[in-house]
């Protein structure tokens, strides 16, 4: 029996997925916290409460995310976009393309048959098209980020935001609030827009089936249903865990997979 | 001959009151919730300092975003044309116009009678606008007058490492947490508007002499910004923010001479 961890520290929401064998023992999904390493130390601990292991247990560990430097008990770091196409890989065994959708970022690769990622791009410099943009327009709404991906299925005349940039689409959703335009409208735009940036990277990596997405927005169907519509393919649900916690499980196959090699 | 021009911005309205070549009255007012509302309170202001009627003026002309809802104007005219001719007429050696208004920034170079040779500009994305700077003072709870003042007297160098401005609030707003100076942090603000407005005219090939108009344009800060990052030397202008609506008065201007 061997235990292995990836810990996945992100700019909003820090994961960990602790693996028995190739199985997940436990995992755990917190909000990130000022220090990165007080962020790794919180969610590990979660983890292996979760599974009910102690630290001592843990043969190996991957840190993985914009943080992964300063975890102190990682053996090792390995890349985002490795950890991510690994772990899609696993969760969805057919996946060619993985959207991922960060709290700063947004990231499309495509992989080759065997998994490895062989083209991928990043956009971690503008808002627009991150989970930061629907953190904003949440908070705008005065609802929350499921809601926001759940009531615009009932949205009966969307709206469509005329701005990309996420402080002008802001300032446009609070005048369709101010003209009573319902709720319901305002996030079907939101959800539509979010999906037309994510569809941008995704046709300049060209697009490959299967096409899956991971993060956290992955839950969002609103978001989801929208790209489906834009990019004119259905989108492979992630079922086998979640979808948030893709990079650390990927971390956590990183590890298995070096645990394996140095006992051999 | 009396002629007006009316600029309805995003965030101000200005007017201008022209007689015979000579400015009459220049106020500026903050934004109304309608275009109209602010156009009408505007130019009664500029009439009121005048001494004059609406119907002493021989024609007007209205610019800026909410121009196509001044209930008075004769005609329009672009915010880019407006720029260019109130600019060359303020300062004729003026070849270059960098405007940063509160949801644009634009670069204009422009010929001896004012008229627009090229332009460039940026409405997609706030940051390099002047709402970018709004955000900030919000943010830090600063007015936005006192910024500028308070960027020019910072010590310690700072950069900025994000560029969009939803990410930079985030990023100053930890600044603060970790216990930097404000005017540091403001004067990184200022450098890293100024370097978007830089790169936005780079691509059209600035050419001296150089002036700043718009409302910005009095922030001491942001004009020393700019001009470093230029790396050229920018010049003062007496009226920057009223430049538009003193274009589109001249404007009107013509039209009366060639009806």
């Amino acid at each position: 029996m061997m235990f292995v961890a990836g810990c996945d520290i992100g700019s909003l929401t820090s994961k960990a997925v602790i693996l028995k064998d190739n199985k997940i023992a436990g995992s755990c999904v917190i909000t990130s916290k000022p220090k990165p390493w007080e962020s790794a130390n919180a969610v590990m601990d979660s983890a292996l409460r979760d599974s009910g292991l102690s630290m001592d247990d843990i043969d190996y560990c991957v840190g993985t995310g914009y943080g992964r430097d300063k975890i102190p008990f990682i053996n090792e770091a390995v890349s985002e976009i490795a950890c991510h196409g690994k772990g899609a890989r696993w969760l969805l065994p057919s996946a060619r393309t993985v959207i991922d959708i960060g709290g700063q970022d947004c990231k499309a690769m495509k992989m080759d048959e065997n998994g490895k990622v062989n083209k991928f791009i990043t956009n971690d410099k503008c808002a627009s098209g991150t989970g930061r943009f629907l953190e904003v327009m949440s908070r705008v709404l005065d609802i929350s980020l499921d809601e926001l991906g759940t009531i615009s299925s009932r949205a009966e005349s969307p709206i469509t935001l005329a701005s990309t940039c996420t402080v002008w689409a802001q300032a446009d959703v609070i005048r369709h609030l101010n003209n009573k335009v319902p709720v319901e409208d305002i996030a079907a735009g939101i959800n539509t827009a979010m999906a037309s940036r994510m569809a941008i990277l995704v046709n300049s990596v060209g697009m490959e089936s299967d096409v899956c997405m991971t993060g956290g927005v992955a839950k969002n169907n609103g978001v989801l249903s929208a790209l489906e519509q834009l990019l004119g393919i259905r989108i492979k649900r992630i079922r086998r865990a979640d979808p948030q916690v893709t990079g650390a499980l990927g971390a956590a196959l990183f590890a298995l997979e070096k645990n394996k090699g140095g006992s051999e | 001959m009396i002629t007006a021009g009316c600029d309805i911005g995003s965030l101000t309205a200005k007017a201008v009151i022209l007689k015979d070549g000579k400015i009459l009255s220049s106020p500026v007012i903050k934004r109304k919730q309608h275009p109209d509302e602010a156009a009408l309170e505007v130019i009664g202001l500029a009439l009121d300092q005048a001494g004059m009627y609406m119907n002493d003026i021989d024609y007007c002309v209205g610019t800026g975003y909410g121009c196509d809802f001044i209930p008075f104007a004769n005609g329009t005219e672009s915010e880019i044309s407006c720029h260019g001719k109130g600019a060359v007429w303020q300062r004729p050696s003026a070849r270059m116009v960098i405007d940063i208004g509160g949801q644009d920034a634009k670069a204009i170079k422009v010929g001896e009678d004012g008229s627009v040779r090229r332009y460039i500009y940026n409405d997609k994305c706030a940051s390099g606008t002047g709402r970018f700077l709004e955000i900030i003072a919000e943010a830090l709870d600063t007015r936005l007058e006192d910024m500028g003042d308070l960027a020019l007297s910072s010590t310690n160098n700072l950069t900025l490492s994000n560029q969009c401005v939803v990410f930079a609030e985030t990023e100053i707003i930890s600044l603060v947490n970790e216990g930097k100076e404000i005017a540091d942090i403001l004067n990184a603000l200022h450098n890293a508007v100024a370097n978007r407005i830089v790169s936005l005219a780079r691509s059209i090939e600035p050419e001296e002499e150089i002036v700043m108009t718009g409302g910005v344009a009095k922030n001491p800060g942001m004009f020393s910004a700019l001009g470093k990052a230029l790396g050229m030397d920018l010049v003062k202008m007496k009226s920057p923010q009223i430049n538009g609506a003193l274009g589109a008065a001249l404007f009107a201007m013509e039209q009366v001479l060639v009806s």
